[in-house]
């Protein structure tokens, strides 16, 4: 009793500031994102904040929350979904739009799906552009956003290391690699004509270990499949495709086998590979990846083998 | 595939290592050279050697330089970086790209910029968020014009870190020679640069010597491999020193009960109960408190995005500046600033914009056309007619309303601004304001037909100002009338200002305390800019103790055209010297706020030169000077031009 009382004493801090600080590194990426969110929320008539609700999307809410303090988030969230979205992802969706009070928006191509797009019968490249990309431009056009903001960080892809913070759209949501506004000091040209759009980046300057970092040091809730576990899965084509819900569709051969997995990143379902992992915390899977000797897209099929598809993909209007 | 997402220590045992990576902030630098010079093999070779390469990287790369390489057999490093379709198609880089990487001591971000024609532009993109320039030189190759190019805009966005990567050491079977020559050449050509560190390394991408690891072919190399460097570089910059400055983007209506101001700290620290001013009305009110989600802070520092509440119900909106009120920003409606312009269509006087500073964007009109730089060889070029595309030039602006700033030389948060086409709403040009032009707000300047060019070229020599300063009796007048008497022996036209000549009449009406020296190294600073103008070497030589007032008249001169010289000595050498009694007098009351006795003296950071005046006689520092001057004085590419008249 006496020990925590001198303890007390001799402490001059307020027990408010207590909490561990930021690492300069995280601190200075924090800032920075806010600096930008707020600036699009400044500048531009109408923004929404995409919500794919995978890891760097909970980095992009929890920013969102401390940007604009104490106000909530002056801006809906939207969340494309593929009708193939991990039960896990759409359960943590719910629940993060319930406990902040999200203004959540979903869209999805129930006329593509009507007619049959699935993962497993339509071309992968074919069936990401009508499930994703067009679902993405025609939820924009239908609800006039002039800016998106999107998850994106430049150590992804080469394609997206090119990219803008602020990444200017034509109309028809058209990306020209080789006409992009100069981005100076933090002086970023907000102005649109009309019909243009702007997508808008703010963990650009984020690893996929910075992510991580920051939801371990923040506490950030995440979907669960993040995590280790055992899991049902089957192993195809190279990869660990779980077995999510009952319209799973077997290949002769394949067997269901349990397995400790769990996921770099989240697609839908049956497109995305697990990996084996024993990373059961937050703390273990900042670990893996430093030991890691694969990008965190390799599981990643609908990326496919072929060159630049990503950059085909985002002139397309994927984000 | 990804190119950077790898952060794995290999080569540097992370066990080893004091400071893990997430324990600092990251280093973000840029590159820069000439077409070929191997800038993206060295950023190739920084992820491949400092990191590791991931097996799906490894195996993207290798089938990439199956189908695009061009090293034979090997990796070609270049192709990690190139992602674009018409990158690879043409063995180019097109835009600046950012990656990362990490080493055991420190995260990067480095900006790879294009050396291609578009050069200025992307350069300046990339180096405007710099803090350290890698400048690559072929070392069989040397200084080449786009390098001495790279150099001036890294120097003219207020990089102050350079290191010179003189590369392809190897195939010059890794002479020490060849090296200390490129060296030495730089050293000339980047003096009026005012860089603060200015590390060079010999090295080679392909290869990979010097580095992550110094190279066994280098014996006579003795710093270190460049990742070394780059994870020890300090960077901080006086910025956290500097007054404080918050641009104010969106005001917080949570509720009725709350209204905060939104904004990133740009520089210095704000504290609870501190006093601000916001720019726009003048009023001025204290800090209640600073919001964040996780709790309120008592001070935040320069990079904090922050919530303030203040004492009072002030007018405060987005596009205000709040300050530091003992240390007020400018507040001004003319402008006269440097411009990167990076529009394809030319910018004329006349032309109207918008220019975003800061949180504030105004409609405003470039009134004027001042110079042009050329940056290959930093000579100014009075009166265009028009800026095209990468044209660095000195302008005048004349903005709808007032705006607030520091000149760029200050802060580069408070003083860079971007022009937009009000049309096109595209990026026109990159800006850096040199001063407000208000004072004289009715008083235009006077065109004159012959112009400064023309009176150099009459004199057949580069006019300059050098500026001599050091305490009281350390030597400056003694050296500066030896110069002026060599210079003239070489039939050079010249004029000296003596500090103490100049309180005899100008600068009569001057005491000692720091705004009257202010003011005096002001006046000075003016006729020194008059008298170079007029097309002669003008020496000063004055006290001028404060670095801020020094840096201000620098300011006034183009790249190249003022030279500090710091004459040395100890205050007990000078004292004992005396040789105007002018310690005796101020030790006797009769001189208060006298440099070296109760008045401090800052010296410069980056002179270029220091004569100590205690190892040197007064005839071997004035040998120096002349010679500093007789190098820079002649025509840099073999006299001047007609087109220059």
């Amino acid at each position: 009793m006496s020990a925590v009382r001198a303890l007390k004493s001799d402490d001059t801090t307020d027990t408010r500031d207590a909490r561990s600080p930021l690492s300069p590194h995280l601190q200075r990426l924090e800032d920075e994102a806010i600096f930008i969110m707020r600036e699009v929320v400044a500048e531009f008539r109408n923004p929404v904040m995409l919500y794919s609700v995978g890891k760097d999307s909970s980095v992009m809410l929890h920013i969102a929350r401390k940007a604009f303090f104490p106000a909530k988030p002056p801006f809906p969230f939207l969340h494309i979904a593929s009708g193939w979205d991990f039960k896990a992802l759409l359960d943590h969706r719910d629940r993060m739009a319930r406990d902040y009070g999200l203004d959540l928006l979903v869209h999805a191509n129930d006329a593509a799906a009507a007619a049959g797009v699935n993962p497993f019968d339509t071309e992968t490249g074919e069936y990401s552009r009508l499930m994703l990309t067009e679902v993405l431009k025609s939820a924009l056009d239908q609800h006039g956003f002039d800016a998106a903001f999107g998850g994106g960080r430049r150590d992804e892809e080469k394609a997206r290391a090119k990219e803008r913070i602020f990444s200017h759209r034509s109309a028809g949501h058209v990306w020209d690699p080789r006409n992009q506004r100069p981005e100076l000091w933090r002086l970023f040209n907000t102005r649109l004509s009309a019909g243009d759009t702007m997508r808008v980046f703010p963990l650009s300057n984020w690893t996929e270990l910075d992510v991580w970092d920051y939801i371990r040091a923040e506490n950030i809730p995440i979907v669960p499949i993040y995590l280790a576990a055992d899991r049902q899965v089957v192993e195809r084509d190279g990869a660990l495709i779980m077995v999510d819900d009952e319209r799973m569709r077997f290949r002769p051969d394949e067997q269901v086998v349990t397995r400790r997995i769990r996921f770099r990143t989240l697609g839908c379902w049956p497109l995305t590979g697990a990996v084996a992992s024993e990373a059961t915390s937050v703390e273990d899977i900042v670990s893996e990846i430093v030991a890691s000797r694969t990008s965190e897209r390799e599981g990643r099929l609908v990326d496919g083998a072929l060159q630049a598809s990503m950059e085909r993909k985002k002139r397309e209007g994927y984000f | 595939m990804t190119t950077s997402v790898a952060t794995r220590p290999a080569g540097l045992d992370p066990a080893n290592d004091t400071l893990p990576v997430r324990d600092r902030g990251a280093l973000r630098f840029i590159t820069c050279g000439s077409v070929d010079d191997g800038k993206s093999t060295l950023i190739g070779r920084l992820l491949h050697d400092s990191i590791g390469l991931l097996e799906d990287q490894i195996a993207g790369l290798k089938d990439d330089s199956r189908r695009f390489g061009t090293t034979g057999e090997e990796l070609d490093l270049a192709l990690l970086l190139d992602g674009l379709e018409a990158e690879r198609e043409q063995g180019i880089t097109i835009d600046v790209a950012y990656r990362f990487f990490s080493t055991a001591r420190r995260a990067f971000v480095v900006a790879d910029t294009p050396g291609h024609a578009q050069y200025t532009r992307n350069m300046a993109t990339g180096a405007s968020t710099a803090e350290l320039a890698v400048l690559l030189v072929d070392a069989r190759k040397g200084l080449l014009e786009q390098t001495r190019r790279h150099a001036a805009i890294v120097s003219l966005l207020g990089i102050r870190h350079v290191v010179l990567a003189v590369n392809k050491i190897d195939l010059v079977d890794f002479s020490q020679e060849r090296f200390d020559a490129i060296v030495a050449d730089f050293e000339v050509f980047a003096a009026p640069l005012n860089f603060r560190s200015v590390v060079a390394i010999p090295l080679s991408a392909r290869f990979g010597d010097n580095v992550t690891t110094r190279s066994r072919q280098t014996p006579w190399y003795e710093g270190p491999s460049l990742i070394r460097h780059l994870e020890a570089v300090d960077t901080v910059d006086d910025v956290d020193q500097a007054a404080f400055r918050m641009a104010v983007q969106w005001v917080n209506r949570a509720s009725i009960d709350f209204r905060g101001v939104a904004g990133t700290v740009a520089s210095g620290r704000v504290s609870v109960g501190d006093s601000v001013l916001i720019t726009s009305s003048g009023q001025t009110t204290r800090v209640k408190r600073i919001v964040t989600q996780d709790g309120d802070l008592g001070s935040a520092e320069a990079g904090r995005a922050i919530t303030l509440t203040f004492t009072d119900e002030v007018d405060v909106s987005r596009g205000d500046l709040i300050a530091e009120p003992r240390q007020r920003p400018a507040t001004a409606r003319k402008l006269s600033a440097d411009l990167v312009w990076m529009g394809e269509t030319p910018g004329a006087a006349g032309d109207r914009y918008l220019l975003k500073i800061g949180s504030a964007t105004v409609p405003a009109t470039v009134t004027r056309l001042v110079d042009t730089l050329d940056v290959a060889t930093l000579a100014r070029r009075d009166g265009p007619l028009s800026f095209a595309l990468n044209t660095i030039g000195r302008v005048e602006i004349e903005a709808a309303s007032r705006v607030a700033f520091d000149p760029y030389a200050d802060n580069r948060e408070t003083g860079a601004f971007i022009l937009i086409d009000r049309a096109t709403h595209l990026t026109v040009a990159a800006g850096l304001v040199v001063d407000g032009l208000d004072r004289a707000r009715e008083v235009h300047r006077h065109p004159v037909d012959v112009t400064a060019t023309v009176r150099a070229a009459l004199k057949s020599q580069f006019p300059l100002t050098v500026w001599l300063t050091g305490l009281p009796g350390s030597g400056k007048s003694t050296i500066a009338n030896l110069v002026e008497r060599r210079l003239a022996a070489l039939g050079r036209h010249t004029t000296l200002l003596d500090g103490d000549n100049l309180r005899q009449g100008l600068n009569a009406d001057l005491g000692f305390d720091a705004a009257a020296r202010a003011e005096n190294v002001r006046r000075v600073g003016e006729v020194a800019k008059l008298m170079t103008e007029a097309g002669l070497i003008t020496l000063v030589a004055l006290v001028s103790p404060f670095r801020a007032d020094r840096d201000r008249v620098a300011s006034l001169f183009p790249i190249g055209q003022f030279v500090e010289v710091f004459v040395d000595a100890s205050p007990e050498t000078c004292r004992a010297r005396d040789p105007k009694g002018l310690y005796a007098k101020a030790d006797a009351g009769r001189i208060v706020n006298f440099t070296g006795r109760d008045q401090a003296y800052e010296p410069p950071q980056t002179p270029a030169l220091v004569l100590r005046s205690e190892e040197l006689s007064a005839e071997e520092a004035a040998e120096r000077v002349v010679d500093l001057i007789l190098a820079r004085i002649e025509p840099p590419l073999g006299g001047l031009d007609s087109a220059q008249l």
